[in-house]
């Protein structure tokens, strides 16, 4: 922990009283995710429908492909006839669009968001630089492949794809869901060390609780 | 008013129907702007869909007893808002249980709600959450003032503080009903009425769907789920109370459904007509016009002895 935000401070209330806050206690988790084994009744099932149905997207656009994202919400497009909607903040949602590249600096922010948006949680890796780094393959800042340091449920490959080609992004995603393969959330608990290790390896100035919820 | 066990059971059958003609309401409505907008518009299902949803959400995050009472102080000011009002007139168990003081008690209830965020929200650690919920009371209490006139005028004319004894004294026509005989209550009444229906001009304190600051910003999983089925709920309870103490009240749940769309609708129609107001913007204006003509009303009331 570089970061001064993250140390305890002592504060003098009004009454005189002294007080030590420790930010990481007060704010973070401390735990690590665990696994939450799914059950496969037949009401996990139906849950599972309605997780396939209801997807609530964090209006998050990490790059260029954030663009694409728009017209969904327009007349044209319409994503909202698919039970696909738009959530300004990561605990309502549970779809995470990575949206073209990532470049180190945004990684880390996405990550703080990923881990605070509730179990079962999706991503899609929308366009070529998700998938392999695309044009971006040899940048000095962006990373190449996505699902290194989180797990994916869909990749929409092009460059940039058109919104149809993520509209059937997520009919694919929401096949794997009502399938019961909609687990990233899960194997993000399971492999946590192995993710941490990779997200460390290129976030050098790591200055946040390991797990933020 | 007796007492009989069995009329839990029909209240809460009643709170049962409210919620499903809430849900449907909504996806109605929703429909109903996308159309207007050139839109497909999702499924008018779809809000039960999110709410299955945010049940079967397997995590949920933590900050602290009031955290959770939050919303749980929602759904109970929804609730009871709706337990206390008459939702069928004659009808001796869909009547709730309504009694001889009940407005005085409703009118506490409409506020209950928005109290019970302002303490949960404030546990959430969101640094804003503050200033949403400062600015959701303040745009809610001068919503009330013209709300509160109209009433008044109304306790006045029907020298009573029973809503079912005012539905009593308007049966028998539309020319019975308050919006004939009071016009000038019910128009300040519902002037008030689009202040808390949470639609433009009027949601700009529902900001958390544009700019995140708002109260309900940190309420995720379970807790989320919980306020979407008070969204269902206390709209409708409103509706429900002022449709009798305004528009003859309903005698049947049919009656119910086809008056309380009519209502919901002039907040809808009023909301896709006019640009959102900023907060200070709209108290202004609920402390101007609405409450003008509330104390015309008083005064009209009055002066007819």
């Amino acid at each position: 922990m570089s970061n001064d935000l993250y140390n305890k401070t002592k504060y003098t209330l009004p009454d005189g009283q002294e007080v030590e806050i420790d930010p990481i206690r007060e704010y973070f988790c401390e735990d690590r995710p665990e696994v939450v084994e799914p059950n496969r009744n037949i009401v996990e099932r139906f849950f599972n429908w309605a997780r396939a149905e209801s997807l609530f997207i964090l209006g998050f656009g990490t790059g260029c492909g954030a663009i694409e994202m728009r017209p969904l919400m327009t007349p044209r497009f319409d994503a909202y006839r698919f039970g696909i909607q738009w959530r300004p903040t990561p605990r309502q949602a549970n779809l995470f669009i990575i949206s073209g590249y990532l470049s180190v600096k945004t990684l880390k922010r996405v990550i703080r968001s990923y881990e605070q948006m509730q179990a079962p949680k999706f991503v899609i890796g929308l366009g070529s630089c998700t998938i392999n780094g695309g044009m971006y393959w040899d940048s000095y800042n962006t990373i190449n492949r996505l699902d290194h340091y989180l797990p994916v449920d869909v990749y929409v490959a092009g460059c940039m794809p058109r919104p149809e080609a993520l509209l059937a992004g997520f009919e694919e995603l929401k096949k794997r869901i009502k399938a019961g393969k909609g687990e990233g959330a899960n194997i993000y608990a399971r492999d946590f060390d192995w993710y941490k290790a990779n997200q460390k390896q290129v976030i050098t100035d790591w200055d946040m609780p390991d797990y933020n919820w | 008013m007796t007492f009989k066990p069995i009329q839990i059971l029909y209240a809460l059958l009643s709170v049962f129907i409210i919620m499903n003609v809430g849900l449907v309401l909504q996806g109605l409505i929703a429909k109903i702007g996308a159309r207007v907008g050139r839109r497909y518009g999702m499924r008018i299902y779809q809000p039960y869909i999110d709410l299955f949803k945010n049940y079967s959400i397997r995590t949920s995050v933590y900050h602290g007893y009031m955290f959770f009472l939050g919303p749980v102080f929602r759904l109970t000011g929804g609730i009871g808002l709706f337990l206390f009002i008459p939702a069928i007139y004659g009808s001796p168990y869909f009547g709730n249980f309504s009694f001889a003081g009940d407005l005085v008690l409703i009118s506490y209830f409409l506020f209950f709600g928005t109290l019970g965020m302002a303490l949960g929200a404030g546990e959430g650690g969101h640094p804003y959450s503050g200033i949403g919920i400062a600015r959701g009371l303040a745009q809610m209490t001068a919503a009330e003032v013209p709300l509160v006139l109209a009433i008044m005028a109304l306790v006045v004319q029907y020298k009573t503080l029973s809503v079912t004894t005012m539905v009593a004294a308007q049966q028998g026509g539309v020319m019975h009903w308050t919006m004939v005989t009071n016009p000038v209550a019910t128009i300040a009444a519902m002037l008030a009425f689009l202040g808390s229906m949470m639609r433009a001009p009027f949601n700009v304190v529902l900001a958390p769907q544009e700019i995140p600051i708002g109260p309900p910003t940190e309420y995720n999983s379970t807790l989320m789920a919980i306020l979407q089925t008070n969204r269902a709920i206390f709209p409708l309870a409103k509706v429900v109370l002022f449709m009798n103490l305004f528009f003859g009240g309903a005698t049947s749940w049919p009656e119910l459904v086809v008056k309380g769309f009519f209502i919901y609708m002039w907040s809808v129609l009023v909301g896709v007509s006019f640009p959102r107001f900023r907060v200070d913007q709209s108290i202004r204006w609920f402390l101007k016009v609405p409450f003008a003509i509330g104390v015309l009303a008083i005064l009209i009331v009055s002066l007819k002895g």
